[in-house]
């Protein structure tokens, strides 16, 4: 491409990077000239109050939307994401909190889902069956059985076998939307754990959407916070608190309620 | 699984205690708590019940081959092999309500191919297969392509279709072309080969739906459509096939009755084999929701309703009531459906 700037080759270690992206809808503007970067075997946890422009981001990032401006870097390299399926075909998946399980099915036919094991024209159940069970145990997911609906499973068992689907998938990147929503402490452990073995691994580079930064700041190694469609804010996990944190997030209260108040 | 860890205590208990018989008591218990989870439990039994009761009161009329071949080839297979196609339409969350009219049109194409234009009878009896197809391709497209509820487009294409009928075969009815005779014999006019095409058409789209791809993608299709499309599944693809599918096993039975009645008649098929059919779907224990169906279900909902039909006109009874038992039928499978699916939601047990 164009002559490497000093940029380029800081960016030479991240698998991705999003640069100066912005995007309105109509009269709103929702992201405005956005960074964001994320290492190899990095978890970044990108926080945000309602509205901040959290999902734009992420819809951005994974081929959903395109940005009205600014590049997307894959590996260093350029890239259009032209839909969500080209985004994953290059390795980058998203996991959705509207999850994107199939109730009527059974928790090893969701974890293949477009990924069957099949001897045509016949689906290899019972070898999908066994590797579901196999891939579940070794995440600590403990499920009685896989034969079941996922209909009949709690909200973070259906998490945990999204968030395992994807992480059994070609997956380089994943773009977690608040897996631990309406989640409760047992479950969203279960998570966590998936996320810190993932880590471990080093192989795949994730970016969490999280409203709770105590839970999250346990697993990431890097926050950013968006505000009003900037990130105001990036710092390694290990320099920040859930205090610095919160205070960031109850001073923009504040300064919400005096300007509804008009107070001077 | 549950299962072998219920196992040895059972087995360990000494022979001749009263352990064992409690340990065949528990295993045909366990046997019926597997056979009563699978959704066709309900409609087998009901279809069962029907046929002994009508078996033991007319021992003579109703346990004949002849009446066999009425209740099963000639009522049934129709109704069950629509059915296939309109359970893996409601499993995609759609319906096809125009069947019936390719069921009408069919003959008639085959018939014109071979009288006016001398095609081969096997090309012709293609052709006529084709227009299903087409049919449902144009179904599929109007759904599909361009969003329109399936409910209103098969309406359409139903009215079109029975319109197209009416106007070329000016009302009415034709024989079957010679030619196509010999051929026909196989499809519909030799005496059980409705049913066995209608067995074989339900084992291979039973197999379809529960072990292949295809099956597996028409219920995420209709389960979770947005779930389905973002894991990457052609949900609109998936979506035409089934069309196509319905429209060419409608025109096969279309074909069919004409072969078996030896008439290719403009007010056979309609509406009413379609209801029967979607009838059978339902009391087979297929929801309207989409998401999941069973065609084995739909099989012995046809079965169910023919018996119905077959037995009380053997019994003396008059056709009008029917509609009132079918009715019923329909409902109460309905409100059973809607029970079981939450109880199943309740829990493994049940």
């Amino acid at each position: 491409m164009t002559a490497a700037t000093p940029q380029d080759q800081a960016a030479a270690g991240d698998v991705l990077r999003a640069e100066h992206i912005s995007k309105r809808f109509g009269a709103v503007t929702a992201l405005v000239d956005v960074n964001i970067h994320l290492a190899r075997g990095e978890v970044l946890a990108l926080l945000g109050d309602n509205g901040a422009g959290k999902s734009t981001l992420l819809k951005i990032l994974c081929g959903f939307q395109l940005p009205d401006s600014g590049r997307i870097l894959l590996n260093g390299e350029e890239v259009t994401f032209k839909s969500v399926d080209h985004a994953r075909s290059l390795g980058v998946d998203v996991v959705y909190q509207d999850l994107a399980l199939i109730n009527e099915l059974t928790v090893y036919h969701n974890m293949f889902l477009n990924r069957e094991i099949v001897r045509w024209p016949l689906l290899k159940n019972r070898s999908m069956r066994r590797l579901a069970r196999q891939r579940l145990d070794e995440m600590g997911i403990g499920l009685k059985s896989v034969d079941v609906p996922v209909a009949r499973l709690s909200g973070g068992q259906r998490q945990a076998i999204a968030i395992a689907r994807s992480m059994y998938s070609d997956a380089k990147i994943l773009l977690l939307d608040e897996p631990l929503a309406a989640m409760g402490a047992k479950e969203a452990a279960i998570i966590l754990d998936l996320i810190r073995e993932q880590k471990q691994k080093g192989d795949i580079s994730m970016i969490i959407i999280a409203h709770n930064y105590g839970q999250v700041l346990e697993i990431a190694d890097r926050v950013n916070l968006l505000q009003h469609g900037e990130i105001t804010f990036d710092k390694p996990a290990r320099d920040t608190s859930v205090q610095e944190l919160n205070d960031i997030v109850i001073a923009e209260y504040r300064r919400a309620l005096e300007e509804r108040h008009g107070a001077a | 699984m549950s299962e072998t860890t219920q196992r040895p205590p059972a087995a360990a208990s000494p022979p001749g205690a009263p352990g064992t018989g409690n340990g065949a008591w528990a295993a045909v218990r366990r046997g019926l708590g597997s056979f009563g989870r699978q959704r066709e439990a309900t409609v087998f039994v009901v279809a069962v019940a029907l046929l002994l009761y009508f078996s033991i009161r007319y021992p003579s009329t109703f346990v004949s081959s002849a009446n066999a071949i009425n209740l099963l080839s000639e009522n049934a297979a129709p109704i069950a092999i629509i059915a296939i196609g309109e359970v893996l339409l409601l499993i995609c969350g759609q319906i096809d309500l125009s069947v019936g009219f390719v069921y009408t049109f069919a003959p008639f194409v085959m018939y014109f191919a071979i009288t006016y234009y001398h095609v081969p009878a096997l090309l012709a009896i293609i052709l006529a297969l084709l227009t299903g197809l087409v049919v449902g391709w144009v179904n599929g497209f109007i759904t599909v392509t361009l969003g329109v509820p399936s409910f209103i487009t098969t309406l359409g294409t139903g009215f079109v279709l029975e319109g197209l009928v009416l106007t070329t075969s000016h009302a009415e009815p034709v024989g079957i072309p010679p030619s196509s005779a010999g051929i026909g014999h196989w499809i519909g006019s030799a005496p059980w080969s409705q049913f066995i095409w209608a067995v074989i058409l339900v084992a291979i789209f039973h197999v379809v739906l529960t072990r292949t791809r295809w099956g597996l993608y028409t219920i995420s299709t209709g389960g979770n459509k947005l779930g389905a499309h973002e894991a990457g599944i052609r949900v609109g693809r998936i979506t035409y096939g089934n069309f196509m599918i319905c429209g060419v096993l409608g025109a096969f039975v279309g074909l069919q009755t004409a072969f078996y009645t030896n008439t290719i008649d403009p007010s056979a098929g309609g509406y009413t084999p379609m209801f029967y059919a979607v009838t059978a779907a339902v009391i087979g224990g297929t929801a309207m929701l989409g998401g999941s169906g069973t065609i084995l279900g739909a099989f012995l909902g046809a079965i169910v309703l023919s018996t119905l039909i077959d037995g009380l006109d053997i019994a003396g009874v008059s056709a009008n009531p029917l509609p009132i038992i079918f009715g019923a039928a329909i409902l109460v499978a309905m409100i059973v459906n809607v029970r079981l699916a939450r109880l199943r939601g309740e829990g493994r047990s049940l």
